[in-house]
């Protein structure tokens, strides 16, 4: 079948994840072979989610995790003496 | 992956045995996959630290209600995402989220921007930090139900049936609100792509 531009947007996070049919990919690859303007809605969707899966993009907050442990640390000792008294 | 549950329960049962000492190493992998999931739905650094923390010490307190029936990674992220969920509804009033839901699940138009003079994204551009900021922004001003699907599925990188359990939906809501989540930020980055790529030469040029 042959794709319209639309067609192929609808499908584009599919395409993405790899989970469109064989041949609906194949009719896929077809139009991005001569649609430059599908082309670079995919390259830049997928520099999109290189971006984000980057962990310089989403950053912690300085000082998360020791403050992450020492809480918990201080929470085990806690449920402990909890479990003492008992 | 295979080894790292065969690891993790080894972990669990260590730490309901009385080695609880070990439950640092289980949560380990997990701060930042929890801490995310927090953000991608308070949205506020200080309250997404203090509901993280909060959620690693319910995870502790309830691990012997963890089942394995599950992956521990959704199990966690289950209890996050019921965390983030409860201070939203301290801090706006149940009436507000479900109003940003309605209209999130309204709002119409999902068709990506076309970028017409621009071919593809140079690396170097993906380095800007202009572009990241710009990213964080439009994550950020994501209509909740698609941010949560986003942050979970592109962030935390957890499969389509991880997140549609994790979240309570179903995979074909998952799909969708992703599709839509991706499409809103290309559309809204777009513009900002554009000013930072610069012509490529005779690369598929097309005569004006």
């Amino acid at each position: 079948m042959k794709l319209n531009c639309k067609h192929v947007w609808e499908h584009i996070s599919e395409y993405i994840d790899d989970t469109v049919d064989a041949k609906l990919r194949e009719d896929i690859e077809r139009h991005l072979e001569h649609c430059e303007i599908c082309s670079a809605i995919l390259d830049s969707t997928r520099n999109i989610l290189v971006l984000t899966a980057d962990d310089r993009t989403f950053e912690l907050p300085v000082g998360y995790s020791e403050r992450l442990h020492e809480r918990l640390a201080k929470e085990m000792e806690n449920s402990e003496k909890d479990s003492t008294k008992e | 992956m295979r080894t790292t549950e065969t690891h993790e329960a080894g972990l669990i049962a260590r730490v309901l045995a009385g080695e609880k000492e070990l439950f640092h190493e289980l949560i380990r992998p997990y701060e930042r996959m929890v801490y995310l999931t927090l953000f991608s739905i308070v949205k506020n650094e200080a309250e997404a630290e203090d509901g993280a923390q909060q959620t690693v010490i319910s995870a502790y307190r309830h691990l012997a209600s963890f089942r394995g029936d599950a992956k521990f990674s959704t199990w966690l992220t289950t209890i996050a995402i019921n965390e983030g969920r409860k201070r939203l509804r301290k801090a706006k009033g149940a009436a507000e989220e479900s109003l940003e839901e309605q209209a999130a699940s309204h709002e119409g138009d999902f068709t990506p921007a076309p970028l017409t003079d621009w071919r593809e994204i140079p690396l170097e551009a993906l380095e800007r930090k202009e572009l990241r900021e710009a990213l964080r922004v439009a994550v950020a001003e994501l209509p909740g139900i698609y941010r949560q699907v986003f942050a979970l599925r592109d962030l935390e990188e957890l499969s389509v049936e991880e997140t549609a359990q994790a979240l309570g939906i179903n995979p074909g809501a998952v799909k969708v609100r992703l599709h839509r989540a991706r499409i809103m930020l290309q559309k809204r980055l777009v513009p900002f792509l554009k000013t930072t790529a610069p012509a490529r030469r005779g690369f598929f040029r097309r005569a004006p």
